[in-house]
């Protein structure tokens, strides 16, 4: 029941965008659009925005144990606003989500938590940065250096996370176009965390060392209304490149969007039509067919991969389910990533 | 032979003998007056004979069915289709009607028989009163009605317990007529206890009872 | 064979439809009281049991603060220490007509709960509507009429799934509606909680953790309650087989002749014997399913009453609505059947023995009970072991069993009682004709001994119940005015109102006695503790039942506390004992107060000891002491000048009032029970009559015969019944006392948690003498009847038949 009445909380606003673009600088329901040209601002904008309906503080890290064995961890912080403001105390409008997961080759946990804004059980403020949900928390004295915690009855991860580069804006200076039609969204990144931790699982701690993703984004009307899921990447190179890559699957064909990022960080914005990607093998999880091996060309950087899940059934059966885990690459560039697969119904 | 009863003894708990080796044979067609003083087991004897009490040792074969050998469920089974009882005292149904009590120990043996039952009815002069309540009947009538129904399972042995010891003289007179005559007519044995002498001058052959044996 | 059997026997039951409807009254009474109670109980028990699934409590453990609510930044604290929680502030709304229970959850981690399921299935609740202000009301259909008629209030959604007084709401919402910002009462402990945490004995020392399988409170005072009703059901029941045990004999003594006759006709026992059982069962189905319609009937009559007082009493969500359970029906009739056989047990014991051959017209089959001193020491022994129990075991079922003993042991007493005292009339007789009515009496005795027996039961529990039920009335009124000495009760709508009015009445009124309370958890129960101000209000009339010497004093300087009854009784704490109130605060009890119409335990310190510990002790209600005819006029200034709805200033009378008519709906179902007893008895008197008037005849034609008319036979016979039923109750009077005792002393004691001092009220034993009198006259005028206008010719019969 909890699961179902949070679905109805939070699928509601997410149909509510289907009543698609109400005007410049904010839809119906009085909540901000994103606006090309806007300047993001830092630390500023590594805090929440209320007046979006939806943000998220998004990391993906992989990593590789002392006994060799690779692992990643996921660790998700949404915010859903009912209404464009904020407000303290049990009625404020922002309500707060977080997934948690941890991939191994062989399990996959998953762990989630709910709470509203207003009380003090959730939030973000910017500076210093904090983001958390009850002891669940990604922390430090700015967003070059972070603490990262999670658990649940099954596992627990405490990582550091040192940022190795500059934070990465996609698309336009940040604004990141969705769909042919336009809708877009606020998106930077910072893809390049060095990362040292311990993870504990059923079996006992492990130490880990690897490398880290952040993706921070906002919106108020992030899908077209044919778009029915979308597939997203983010790959690391062993030659010390980045590639963020996502394609949007609609009525209308797919749409696809990417950054790639060089060694020193400096990025270049890949509009729709540049990145093919390609399924090659078929998982059946959870009672549905998903892609867990994938051909990911792009013609002008010389780059065609194949890149397999390190866990076919890195399935998130949380409130909203969707596929997310660590990737192998091989191909024209060896590396490691991460993948996230939505709307295969 | 229809009834035999062979050095047949009955004692009640804690009593003096009541019947002593006592003998008797009685023929189909044959009807038996048995006789004897208050108490001297004649009535006894007859509810030995209707396998309605037990006897100690000898033996009674009605029949030709040895009653030693039966269980209860095999004498209530005799009862039903070899024998009838009239009693002193009717024993009618009293919530059943006059045509029903008629019919009832007929139907109880599954051997209903229409015809032979008006008859019957006829013969007793009980057809105006059939859909009566036995309390609703005098003595006599009541008694009739009992010696119809229990004629009227054409019994190979009629067994009589002074059936006109509650009656007055003239009701007696017939009633004691009419089941002669019935009796004759059906080809049954009957064995009938009274202490009456001139009763038991109009049957076939005589029986006297006295200090548990038979003279 | 078995077609002709069946007939025969069926002739008997066409021939006597009167014995045939008696007999499925009776089973059909019996049935239909029981099975009332058991409609009840179980309505009862499963609102008990699906408002516990549609709030979702008692499934998991929860904190609660040792007193007070647990402020809001603690729960985030918890929660930021890992631990998965659910937040619920509770509390009452008040509206006209009676408040409702506010039930507000932390929609987003509370966990199932059907009504919000049902709800927004239905209508789809929009979480902006739930989690926003103004918010969502959830409540049933009655409920939510109540709140849709107030101005001000959220809007309402209807569910199926609430129990009847509960509003459901979102936590934000029922902080606005409760003016409680920031409270919680309670945290639920979530199941899966994470590995590692800090051990929450760690980490909130100071609040107490509730097992779920500790909080049962609700069941433990509910149960007594409906044992309470069961009992009764019981006796109802048994009552009701007096009149099929005298029915089903009757029938087997008048068919004696006919299943004599069966058999010499060569119908075998065992044949006949499964007719007779057959014919049993079948009398059973039909008199309990019409027993079951009759139960149903009275269920639903007094279903409301119940539920009311289920409410009113203990806080128990019931619903006046009673629903047909399969359950309820499969246990009625196998009642009705088991108590027909168990009825009929001793008629069919018979029937095996009744030897073919008998000299008819003896004595009727109820002479042949147990012989009449195996009997009374029978008798006796059930009583001593009744008492043995009680002092054995303790408890309601001890109580019961003590009062089951009591009641068939008197039973059994009855008839060698009577016997005995018959003897002794009979020796002071004068004339022949007085000796023979003793004798007669004597004669008639066997055959009317169960349904005197029945007299008896029925009229001791009228004794029993109604002196009790006068008793607690009489106590009650007398405690109502001692209780609330104050004039007028006043409710402010917060602390700053509060400190205002108080300020306000201060030069008005003769005294403003603060009521300032908070919850508490003593030995795992909550209790509420009171502070009270020293003042001779308190003084002068405060019920106090037991006390150290300087009872008031020692409250006042803080050195001791007060408790109720209930609390007393259920911790055995007395004074002179020490109760530790708050964690580390402990106080000796100083005195014991009765506390009527309560269910939970309560305690009284002196209020600046209390608000050293609890310092936010809210301060929004008052006792205000005034002259009572300026009352009328200061309520009426102080709802203006504080613009205070009518519920929030309430007279004393109305508080009075109130309390009463819970108090008579609580003994609503008793009392009709009750009646419907007596009925019953004096049916099985009319019965038992009946079933004499075969062995009557012979026994009074004699008489007649010798010159005595038919008008004065008659007569007589009438007198016989009412001095036998006199007899009774006169025996019943002693027998009542120590069942109004018992349910004084024992039962109330256990059902309730308070013993009340027993009162005599001979006014109404006079009544339910000529009640007695009454019925017995009843029962006994249609024999009459029947004699006097007894042709000659039927008497006369007994002669010529000599039967």
């Amino acid at each position: 029941m909890r699961v179902r009445l949070l679905l109805f909380l939070l699928l509601l606003p997410l149909s509510a965008y289907a009543q698609g673009f109400a005007g410049l600088g904010s839809d119906a329901d009085g909540f901000a659009v994103p606006e090309r040209g806007h300047a993001l601002a830092f630390p500023r904008d590594h805090g929440p925005h209320p007046s979006y309906r939806i943000e998220w503080w998004y990391a993906t890290a992989t990593l590789t144990g002392a006994d060799g064995q690779d692992y990643g961890i996921q660790w998700t912080l949404f915010r859903s606003a009912l209404a464009p403001y904020d407000k303290a105390g049990w009625q404020s409008p922002q309500l707060w989500l977080a997934h948690a997961a941890l991939t191994t080759p062989e399990r996959h946990f998953v762990a989630e938590r709910l709470a509203r804004g207003g009380i003090g059980q959730a939030g973000v403020t910017a500076d210093p940065f904090e983001a958390w949900i009850d002891d669940w928390r990604m922390a430090g004295p700015d967003f070059d250096r972070l603490d990262l915690r999670a658990r649940s009855a099954e596992f627990a991860y405490d990582l550091s996370l040192a940022a190795q580069g500059p934070l990465v804006l996609h698309g336009d200076r940040g604004y990141s176009v969705k769909s042919q039609d336009g809708q877009a969204s606020y998106y930077y990144s910072q893809p390049n965390f060095a990362v040292t931790g311990t993870l504990t699982l059923p079996s006992g701690p492990v130490a880990v060392t690897g490398t880290a993703w952040l993706d921070r984004e906002w919106s108020s009307q992030p899908l077209s209304e044919d778009q029915t899921g979308w597939d997203w990447f983010s790959l690391g190179f062993d030659d010390g490149t980045r590639l963020m890559a996502f394609r949007l699957r609609g009525g209308r064909g797919d749409f696809t969007s990417g950054t790639w990022i060089k060694a020193d960080g400096s990025a270049t914005p890949l509009p729709d039509g540049m990145i093919a990607v390609e399924p090659l093998d078929m998982t059946r999880v959870a009672g549905r067919d998903l892609p867990t091996r994938w051909r990911l060309a792009l013609p002008d950087k010389a780059l065609s991969v194949e890149i397999e899940a390190l866990n076919p059934q890195a399935w998130m059966a949380t409130s909203f389910p969707y596929w997310e885990g660590p990737v192998r690459v091989t191909g024209s560039h060896d590396g490691k990533g991460y993948l996230e697969m939505t709307g295969y119904d | 032979m229809l009834l035999s009863v062979e050095t047949v003894s009955k004692t009640y708990p804690g009593g003096r003998p009541v019947l002593d080796q006592v003998s008797l044979v009685l023929e189909r067609g044959e009807t038996l007056a048995l006789t004897g003083e208050s108490g001297s087991g004649k009535s006894t004897l007859l509810n030995l004979v209707g396998a309605l009490d037990h006897f100690d040792s000898g033996e009674i074969t009605v029949a030709g069915t040895p009653l030693s050998a039966l269980n209860e469920r095999g004498r209530a089974a005799l009862r039903r289709e070899s024998l009838a009882l009239v009693f002193q005292q009717f024993n009618l149904i009293p919530s059943l009607n006059v045509e029903q009590n008629l019919a009832f120990h007929a139907r109880l043996s599954d051997q209903s028989d229409t015809t032979w039952l008006s008859h019957l009815t006829d013969r007793l002069g009980l057809a105006p009163f059939l859909s009566r309540s036995p309390e609703q009947l005098s003595g006599g009538q009541q008694q009739r009605v009992a010696i119809g129904r229990a004629l009227a399972t054409r019994p190979a042995l009629l067994l009589a317990d002074e059936p006109t010891g509650n009656l007055d003289e003239t009701a007696s007179a017939a009633v004691l007529d009419l089941m002669l005559e019935l009796v004759a007519e059906t080809g049954c044995g009957l064995l009938l206890v009274t202490h009456s002498a001139a009763i038991a001058a109009r049957l076939d052959r005589r029986a006297h009872l006295s200090g548990g044996h038979l003279a | 064979m078995r077609r002709a059997a069946i007939a025969c026997l069926w002739s008997h039951w066409a021939r006597h439809p009167l014995q045939l409807v008696t007999l499925l009254a009776g089973l059909a009474l019996a049935t239909g009281l029981w099975s009332a109670v058991q409609a009840i109980n179980a309505e009862a028990r499963t609102s008990y049991a699906e408002a516990s699934a549609q709030l979702g409590v008692g499934q998991f453990d929860e904190l609660r603060a040792a007193s007070g609510p647990i402020p809001l930044a603690r729960y985030v604290a918890l929660r930021r220490a890992g631990w998965q929680l659910a937040a619920l502030l509770e509390g009452q709304l008040r509206l006209p007509g009676g408040s409702v229970d506010v039930m507000g959850v932390d929609l987003l981690s509370y966990p199932a709960l059907p009504a919000v399921e049902e709800t927004s299935q239905e209508d789809g609740i929009a979480p902006t509507d739930a989690l926003l202000a103004p918010g969502l009301l959830i409540a049933g259909p009655e409920t939510a009429e109540r709140l849709e008629s107030q101005p001000g209030l959220p809007p309402v959604r209807r569910t199926q799934n609430l129990p009847s007084g509960v509003v459901l709401t979102d936590i934000g919402t029922a902080e606005m509606l409760l003016n409680r910002r920031a409270e919680i009462t309670r945290l639920l402990i979530l199941p899966d909680q994470s590995a590692g945490l800090t051990p929450l004995a760690d980490l909130a020392p100071d609040l107490m953790l509730v097992r779920a399988e500790g909080r049962s409170e609700l069941a433990r005072l509910t149960d007594s309650f409906h044992l309470n009703l069961t009992a009764f059901g019981l006796l109802s029941f048994a009552v009701g087989l007096f009149i099929v045990h005298g029915m089903v004999g009757l029938s087997f003594e008048q068919r004696r002749g006919m299943i004599r006759t069966l058999r010499a006709l060569g119908l075998p026992l065992r044949d006949l014997t499964w007719l007779m059982l057959g014919e049993l069962l079948l009398f059973a189905l039909i008199g309990g399913l019409i027993g079951l319609v009759l139960g149903y009937g009275v269920a639903a009559a007094l279903l409301p009453d119940v539920a009311a007082t289920l409410r009113g009493l203990y806080g128990a969500p019931v619903d006046g609505d009673l629903a047909l359970q399969p359950a309820w029906v499969a246990l009625g009739l196998m009642m009705a059947v088991a108590g027909t056989f168990a009825a009929s047990a001793q008629a069919l014991w018979h029937l095996s023995r009744v030897p073919i051959l008998q000299a008819q017209g003896q004595y009727a089959w109820t002479a042949q009970g147990l012989p009449a001193r195996a009997q009374a020491g029978f008798g006796a022994l059930l009583i001593c072991a009744g008492f043995l129990a009680l002092v054995v075991f303790d408890g309601l079922i001890a109580g019961f069993a003590m009062l089951g003993g009591l009641l068939m042991g008197a039973a059994l007493l009855l008839p060698p009682i009577l016997s005995l005292a018959l003897r002794l009339g009979e020796r002071f007789a004068r004339g022949p004709l007085e000796e023979w009515i003793w004798a007669d009496m004597r004669a008639q005795l066997p055959g009317l001994s169960l349904a005197l027996m029945a007299l008896l039961l029925a009229l001791a529990a009228n004794i029993g119940v109604g002196t009790m039920v006068s008793s607690f009335r009489l106590t009650f009124t007398g405690w109502l005015d001692q209780r609330l000495a104050s004039e007028l009760y006043v409710t402010a709508r917060d602390e700053a109102q509060g400190h205002e009015i108080e300020r306000w009445l201060n030069s008005r009124a003769d005294a403003v006695l603060p009521i300032r309370a908070t919850e508490v958890q003593v030995a795992g129960e909550t209790v509420f503790l009171y502070g009270i101000i020293d003042h001779p209000t308190y003084r002068n009339n405060w019920p106090l039942i037991a006390e150290l010497p300087e009872v008031w004093d020692v409250l006042a300087e803080g050195r001791g506390a007060l408790i109720n009854e209930q609390m007393a009784r259920r911790m055995d704490l007395w004074p002179g004992d020490r109760v530790e109130l708050l964690p580390g605060w402990s106080l000796p009890v100083a005195g014991v107060y009765s506390d009527y119409g309560n269910p939970t335990g309560q305690a009284i310190t002196a209020l600046p000891a209390l608000l050293e510990r609890v310092p936010d002790l809210p301060n929004t209600r008052f006792g205000i002491r005034i002259d009572p005819p300026e009352a009328e006029d200061l309520r009426t200034a102080l709802a203006d000048r504080f613009a205070l709805p009518p519920q929030a200033v309430v007279p004393q009378a109305a508080i009075k009032a109130s309390s009463l008519a819970i108090f008579e709906k609580t003994f609503v179902v008793t009392g009709a029970l009750n009646i419907l007893t007596l009925g019953v008895a004096g049916f099985a008197i009319l019965t038992s009559l009946l079933t004499l008037w075969a062995h009557r005849l012979p026994q009074l034609a004699p008489v007649w015969a010798l010159g005595v008319q038919r008008d004065t036979l008659a007569r007589l016979e009438v007198l016989r019944s009412v001095a036998l039923a006199v007899m009774t109750a006169v025996l019943a009077l002693p027998l009542g006392l120590v069942l109004a005792w018992a349910l004084l002393a024992i039962i109330n004691v256990e059902a309730f948690g308070w013993r009340l001092p027993m009162h005599l009220f001979p006014l109404q034993w006079l009544v339910l003498l000529l009640l007695a009198v009454a019925t017995a006259i009843l029962a006994a005028l249609l024999p009459a009847r029947r004699l006097r206008h007894l042709p000659p010719s039927d008497l006369l019969q007994v002669f010529a038949n000599a039967r």
